[in-house]
C-alpha cells in the first residue's frame, strides 16, 4: 500500500515520517520515531498503555491513525521530564512504589499529568474515575492515587 | 537452619524502602520490556491459529503466503523436532499443534515477513483444511461418559480405573477418619462449587526477539519469569544444544505465573533459522487470552463438620480441574492447600487433573489454592453462621499452629497463621460498623512457597561498589530487596550496589521468578555470596596486617581486629581494601548457588465490606483489609504492594472475571473491555497489616509473599456477599447477572 508522508511534532521536536495508511499512532511512535515508551497492552483501548496527548488531549495511540498526527502537536511519556528535571508525578510514583513492573507507568503518567493540567486538586474518586482506563495488574491501584494526590497537593502548595 | 544463625534484630538497611533502581527507567519510558527491542534485518512474525475448539489438521498449504512479496519465511509443526516426550511434548503440542488443534487460537503455522502488516496478511493467505471434532470445554461435561476424547494416551498409571481418558491424574490426600469425624460433629454442611477460568491478565503481551544461525548457535531476547527454563525449553523444541542459545530476560510487564514457559519464542527461532534472519514476535492481546495459559476452571465438593463450640471434627473435598488440552492443573495444590489453615484430625481430600478444548492452564500465582479456599472458606462461614459463632474465633479454635500435622502431611515448623488471626480480631476494621446493605466477610488463605535452583554472583569494585547478577527476573521490586540485603552484609550504602537481572551466560541455571521465591532463594544466596566476599576480605585485611585470618571480624564495612590479642589496627574499610585489591591477590567476588528448601509457608487472613445493589446485582467492594505473615520484610513498600495487588486480583477473579465459551467452543470474550479486570474506580484503597514471624530457613526469616494475597478473597467476599445480600453464592464469579439470579431464587 502506498504510503503517507506525514509532518508533525512530538514533544516539541518537528519529526517527518512516511507510514502505511492502516499503522497507529502507536506504531508510528515505537517502530519508526524509537520512541518505545508508550506501549501496546490491548491494541483496542481497553489498557491505556499507550496513552498520548494529542494537541493536549489525552487518547489511546493505539486508535489513532499515524496520518492523523499531521500537523498535530504529540507529547508522549518521554517528553514529561525537562533534561534532568523529573515532572514531580514521576519523583513521587518512584517514592511511592506506585509501580511493580511498570509496564503501565508510562501511560498512567500521560494520563495523571493530563488529569492535574486540568484540576488541580482532585478528589480521590476523580482520580480514580479519571484513571479508569489505565489497568494496572500488579498494584491494586492504592499506591498509584496516593502518589497522584500527593503529587496534586505538592503543586498545589508549590505554585 | 537453626533460628539462633539468623540476624535477630538491629537491621540497618533491611526493613526500609529506598526508591528502586529501575525506578528512573520506569517513571521515563526508557526501561526495555519485550516489545522494546530491535535488531538490523528484523523480520517480524505472525500466528495462524486454529478457529476451531477440536479439529482434524488435513492439510496446510502455505504457497500463497510464501508467494507475497515481504514474506521470508512459513513454519509449521515439521519444522520443529519430532518425537519429543514428556512436558517438552505437551509444550511442543501447545506452541505448534500437530495432527490435531485442540482449541480455539491453537497455533498451527507462523509467518515472518519484512513488516507487521505483511505478516498479518501472510496469515491469512495460509490455506489450513480442518475436519472438525467434537468438543468439550467444562470440566464436569470433560470428564463425563460420552465426553468427546482429546487424546487416549494422557491419562497416567495414578488414575484408577474406569475414568474417561480426560481424566488424566488423580491425588488421593489425608488423615484419620473422616466418617468417624462427621458422625462427632453437631452440623455437617455439605455443598458444591464451581469456579470459571480466569487469565493472569499482566499488562504486557509476550514477546520476543530471537536469531538463529544454522551453526545452531541463538540468541533470544524475550520477556519471561524465568530464561532459563526458555532456554532449556527452546532449544530442546528446535534442537540445538542449550548451551548454544543465550537467553536475555527483558524487563517485564507483568507474569504472575502466566510467564513461566514459552509460546511464541520456539516459532521466532525456527522462522528465524528458516529466514537467516532476526524474527520478532509480539503477540496481540486477543492471541494472549485465546493460547496462554489461563487458570483452570473448577467444580468442587466440600463437607465440614462442626461441633457447636466451633471444633471442626472432620473435612473433606473433591476438586475437579480442567487445565486445558494437556495434562497439568493443580488439582493436588488445590487439595493440598484446601484446609492447610487448620489443624484436622480427620481429614481427606481428592483431585482430578482434566483435559478439555481449552488452552492448556499456566500457573497463577498459588496456582490451584484460590479455588478451592473459596469453596472450603464459604462452607466454614456458613458452618459459623448457622451455629452462631465468630469466625474469627472458630479459625483461631482450629488453626494450625507450630507442630500441627498438616492436612498435607508434614508437621509445620513455625508458622504466623494465628497471629494474621489476632491481628485481624485486633483491626479496627474488623469492629467497624457497617452501613445498611453492607456485610462484613473474612477467609484464611494459605501457600506453601518454593526455593527452587538458585544462583547469585557479587563483584566488588575498586572504588568500593557492587555489583551483583542474580538470574530471577524482577516481577516486583526485587532488585531493590537485593541490593538491602547486600548491603547489609557488605555494610556499604544502598545506593552503592548495582543489582542485574543476568543472562543465561552468565550464571548457573536459575528456576523461575515463581512460587514467591525471589526474595526467599535469591535473597539467600545474595546474602551468602556477600558473606564469601567478605570472608575474602578479611583475608585481605589479615594478610596485610600480618595477623591469622580468624584474628579478623566483619563490622559496619570495615574488617576489625577481634581483640586486643589480635593487635592494634584501625578498621579497615570495604573500599581501602578493594583499591588495592589488584595487588593483594586479585579481584573480590562472592558466590553462591543452591536449591534452598526452607522456604516456610505462609498464610494471611482478609477482611473486607461489601455492598449489593439489589437492582443491578453490582457488588462493590468497599473496605478491604490484608493481614498477612511476611517472615521479615525487606522492602516494605513492595511486601504491601504483594498484599495489594494479590487482593485487587482475588477481587477480579471473585467478581468479575471469567473465560466464556460460546456453544461454538471459540473464546467470546478475548479483549479486556470483555474480559474486564479492576479498574481503579472498582476498587477502595487496600489497607495492609505485614505480620513478622520469622522463616527459620532464611538467615534473616524471609518468607516469600507474592501469592497467599490472591487466596483468601475469593472466599472472604463471597462471606460478606452473604452477609450483604443474603444470598450463597457458589459459582464464581459473582457477576452482576449471578446475583441478580441468587436474589430472585431467594425471593
Amino acid at each position: 500500500m502506498k504510503k503517507i508522508h506525514v509532518t508533525t511534532t512530538v514533544n516539541n521536536d518537528n519529526v517527518e515520517f512516511l507510514c502505511d495508511p492502516r499503522e497507529t499512532l502507536l506504531d508510528v511512535l515505537r517502530d519508526r520515531l524509537n520512541l518505545t515508551g508508550a506501549k501496546e497492552g490491548c491494541g483496542t483501548g481497553d489498557c491505556g498503555a499507550c496513552s498520548v496527548t494529542v494537541d493536549g488531549r489525552l487518547v489511546c495511540s493505539c486508535l489513532v491513525l499515524g496520518a492523523e498526527a499531521e500537523g498535530k502537536k504529540i507529547a508522549t511519556v518521554e517528553g514529561i521530564a525537562k533534561g534532568e528535571e523529573l515532572h514531580p508525578l514521576q519523583h513521587k510514583f518512584i517514592e511511592y512504589a506506585a509501580l511493580q513492573c511498570g509496564i503501565c507507568t508510562p501511560g498512567i503518567l500521560v494520563a495523571a499529568k493530563s488529569l492535574l493540567e486540568k484540576n488541580p486538586d482532585p478528589t480521590e474518586t476523580e482520580v480514580r474515575y479519571w484513571l479508569a482506563g489505565n489497568l494496572c495488574r500488579c498494584t491494586g491501584y492504592d499506591k498509584i492515587i496516593r502518589a497522584v494526590m500527593d503529587t496534586a497537593a505538592d503543586m498545589r502548595e508549590a505554585s | 537452619m537453626a533460628l539462633d544463625d539468623q540476624k535477630p534484630s538491629g537491621f540497618k538497611f533491611v526493613g526500609t524502602s529506598p526508591d528502586r533502581p529501575d525506578g528512573l527507567d520506569k517513571v521515563t519510558g526508557r526501561a526495555r520490556f519485550g516489545a522494546d527491542a530491535y535488531a538490523p534485518g528484523m523480520l517480524h512474525g505472525a500466528v495462524v491459529r486454529s478457529p476451531h475448539a477440536h479439529a482434524r489438521i488435513v492439510r496446510i498449504d502455505t504457497s500463497k503466503a510464501e508467494a507475497l512479496e515481504g514474506v521470508k519465511a512459513v513454519v509449521t509443526r515439521a519444522d520443529f523436532v519430532d518425537g519429543l516426550q514428556g512436558e517438552f511434548g505437551f509444550v511442543l503440542e501447545n506452541v505448534m499443534a500437530g495432527e490435531k488443534a485442540l482449541y480455539d487460537g491453537h497455533a498451527v503455522a507462523a509467518v515472518a515477513a519484512s513488516s507487521q502488516l505483511i505478516a498479518r496478511d501472510a496469515v491469512k493467505l495460509v490455506e489450513v483444511e480442518y475436519e472438525v471434532l467434537p468438543h468439550v470445554t467444562d470440566v464436569d461435561a470433560a470428564m463425563a461418559e460420552n465426553a468427546p476424547v482429546l487424546n487416549d494416551s494422557y491419562a497416567d498409571a495414578s488414575v484408577p480405573a474406569g475414568h474417561h481418558p480426560n481424566v488424566v491424574r488423580y491425588h488421593d490426600s489425608g488423615h484419620g477418619d473422616v466418617d468417624a469425624g462427621f458422625a462427632e460433629a453437631d452440623l455437617v454442611i455439605e455443598d458444591s462449587f464451581k469456579t470459571e477460568a480466569t487469565h493472569q491478565g499482566y499488562i504486557e503481551p509476550h514477546a520476543c526477539l530471537a536469531s538463529l544461525g544454522g551453526d545452531g548457535k541463538g540468541e533470544l531476547w524475550c520477556t519471561t519469569q524465568g530464561h532459563w527454563i526458555a532456554q532449556k525449553t527452546c532449544a530442546a523444541l528446535v534442537g540445538i544444544d542449550t548451551s548454544q542459545l543465550r537467553v536475555t530476560a527483558s524487563e517485564i510487564g507483568g507474569g504472575f505465573g502466566g510467564k513461566t514457559t514459552v509460546f511464541i519464542e520456539p516459532v521466532a527461532l525456527a522462522l528465524s533459522r528458516k529466514a537467516n534472519r532476526p524474527v520478532k514476535i509480539v503477540m496481540t492481546r486477543s492471541e494472549v487470552f485465546r493460547a496462554t495459559g489461563p487458570t483452570s476452571s473448577t467444580s468442587m465438593d466440600i463437607k465440614i463438620g462442626m461441633k457447636k463450640d466451633g471444633t471442626i471434627t472432620a473435612a473433606q473435598g473433591i476438586f475437579r480441574l480442567q487445565g486445558g488440552a494437556f495434562p497439568g492443573a493443580p488439582m493436588e495444590f488445590s487439595a493440598m492447600c484446601a484446609f492447610a489453615p487448620y489443624s484436622l484430625t480427620n481429614v481427606h481430600q481428592v483431585g482430578y487433573d482434566v483435559i478439555s478444548n481449552r488452552p492448556k492452564q499456566a500457573a497463577y500465582r498459588a496456582p490451584g489454592a484460590p479455588m478451592a479456599s473459596f469453596a472450603v472458606e464459604s462452607v466454614i462461614d456458613e458452618l459459623c453462621s448457622q451455629l452462631d459463632l465468630d469466625p474469627i474465633d472458630v479459625r483461631l479454635k482450629n488453626a494450625s499452629r507450630e507442630g500441627t500435622k498438616a492436612s498435607y502431611g508434614p508437621k509445620f515448623e513455625r508458622i504466623g497463621l494465628v497471629e494474621t488471626l489476632e491481628a485481624a480480631k485486633a483491626h479496627p476494621h474488623y469492629s467497624a460498623p457497617l452501613e445498611p446493605g453492607q456485610g462484613r466477610g473474612i477467609s484464611c488463605g494459605f501457600w506453601f512457597n518454593h526455593g527452587g535452583e538458585t544462583s547469585v554472583s557479587l563483584a566488588l569494585s575498586e572504588d568500593g561498589t557492587c555489583q551483583i547478577s542474580v538470574g530471577t527476573p524482577d516481577i516486583g521490586g526485587s532488585r531493590a530487596s537485593m541490593a538491602l540485603m547486600a548491603a547489609e552484609e557488605l555494610g556499604i550504602p544502598y545506593e552503592n550496589i548495582r543489582v542485574t537481572i543476568a543472562d543465561t551466560a552468565t550464571l548457573g541455571y536459575n528456576d523461575v521468578s515463581h512460587g514467591s521465591r525471589v526474595t526467599y532463594a535469591s535473597g539467600l544466596a545474595t546474602i551468602k555470596a556477600a558473606k564469601d566476599a567478605v570472608g575474602k576480605l578479611c583475608k585481605r585485611a589479615a594478610a596485610k596486617w600480618g595477623i591469622p585470618e580468624d584474628a579478623v571480624y566483619w563490622e559496619d564495612g570495615c574488617a576489625k581486629p577481634s581483640g586486643a590479642n589480635a593487635g592494634n589496627f584501625d578498621p579497615m574499610p570495604l573500599a581501602k581494601i578493594t583499591k588495592s585489591m589488584g595487588r593483594s591477590g586479585g579481584p573480590i567476588s562472592g558466590h553462591f548457588e543452591a536449591t534452598p528448601e526452607g522456604a516456610g509457608v505462609s498464610f494471611g487472613t482478609h477482611i473486607v465490606d461489601a455492598e449489593v445493589d439489589p437492582e443491578t446485582g453490582k457488588t462493590a467492594v468497599v473496605r478491604y483489609t490484608v493481614i498477612q505473615d511476611a517472615g521479615k520484610a525487606i522492602h516494605p513498600s513492595y511486601v504491601e504492594g504483594q498484599f495489594q495487588g494479590g487482593a485487587a486480583q482475588g477481587i477480579g477473579w471473585a467478581l468479575n472475571e471469567e473465560y466464556i465459551y460460546g456453544e461454538d467452543g471459540r473464546l467470546q470474550n478475548s479483549i479486556f473491555l470483555d474480559y474486564r479486570v479492576p479498574v481503579a474506580s472498582d476498587l477502595p484503597m487496600i489497607d495492609t497489616v505485614i505480620v513478622e514471624v520469622p522463616n527459620p530457613g532464611h538467615p534473616y526469616g524471609v518468607r516469600g509473599v507474592g501469592e497467599t494475597g490472591i487466596v483468601p478473597p475469593l472466599a472472604a467476599i463471597a462471606n460478606a456477599v452473604s452477609a450483604a445480600a443474603g444470598v450463597r453464592l457458589r459459582h464464581l464469579p459473582m457477576s452482576p447477572p449471578r446475583i441478580l439470579r441468587a436474589l430472585k431464587d431467594k425471593g
